[in-house]
């Protein structure tokens, strides 16, 4: 038995008094592109989106907030910080590992599991309600910034 | 999550998204994911457990390899618990959503300090436009 998520959203939009929400439901065969190489030897990117930002930034805000931040790949893990609308931030705030794995990923990186992370994480807060703007505003300005970054693969952790 | 990882796919770079609300991804159809049946909030692991972080890690970043079809989720072998009382919890329980706030929500009040100074060369983050939100 799975949690199902969907269900539960739309009985609080209803209980709400809201319109049901409008899923996004992509029936239409995903983009696919084989990693060129082994992971061993490949840039790895991470997006993530459970609120995460390094002490010093400007925070992210609940309504829609489609900016994100550039983590630096050596950040200093006691530097991180959670914020959220939507989850429990208990254990992210105890071990930002656990939505945001730097130092798993640096470990593997170490261990030669992974060839290299790239020069920056980004990270956003997720639960954006409207899909529109995820799919023209934020996913667009992401891509351009991992192609700059010269990423080969791309390790997305959402909450 | 899926949105993105489409994005990026069709752009040449190869994506894996975990998730831990399988319906959720099943429908956002992203090209390749591990789902990790976990409450929300711990879509990488437990905290303070390193080993076990890594050990998904591993199992997920296989699917990079293993999954050959587009739109497969590879599910990891691990569980929350024996007990799956949080399941019913977050499928029947009450809502715990903070209010939508349209202003920065730091974590501590010294963040909020930091972030508004303007002394930038101490801050060693990043602070282009988009980072300054």
């Amino acid at each position: 038995m799975h949690v199902d998520y969907i269900t539960r959203i739309d009985r609080k939009y209803v209980s709400l008094g809201y319109d049901p929400y409008r899923w996004v439901v992509n029936e239409a065969r995903p983009p696919w592109q084989p990693l060129r190489k082994p992971l061993s030897r490949c840039r790895l990117g991470l997006i993530a989106s459970g609120g995460i930002y390094v002490t010093g930034q400007v925070a992210f805000h609940y309504k829609d907030d489609t900016s994100f931040r550039a983590i630096p790949r050596e950040v200093i893990t006691e530097d991180l910080r959670a914020t959220h609308f939507a989850y429990d931030l208990t254990d992210a705030r105890q071990d930002p590992n656990v939505v945001f794995p730097i130092d798993t990923l640096r470990r593997l990186v170490k261990e030669g599991i992974v060839g290299e992370l790239a020069d920056h994480a980004y990270t956003f807060m997720g639960g954006i309600y409207s899909a529109r703007r995820v799919r023209e505003h934020l996913a667009p300005r992401l891509t351009e910034r991992l192609l700059a970054e010269r990423v080969d693969a791309l390790l997305l952790v959402p909450v | 999550m899926g949105l993105i990882a489409r994005h990026a796919e069709a752009a040449g770079i190869s994506t894996l998204c975990m998730s831990s609300a399988l319906d959720i991804t099943r429908a956002v159809n992203p090209p390749r994911a591990a789902f990790l049946d976990y409450p929300l909030g711990h879509t990488t692991g437990k905290p303070g457990q390193p080993a076990l972080q890594r050990r998904i890690l591993l199992e997920a970043l296989e699917a990079f390899t293993s999954l050959e079809e587009p739109g497969s989720i590879k599910i990891l072998p691990f569980q929350w618990s024996e007990d799956l009382t949080w399941k019913a919890t977050a499928q029947m329980g009450d809502d715990d959503r903070l209010s939508r706030h349209d202003t920065p929500q730091y974590q501590t009040e010294e963040d909020r300090l930091r972030a508004e100074s303007r002394d930038f060369a101490a801050l060693r983050v990043c602070r282009c436009s988009e980072c300054a939100g």
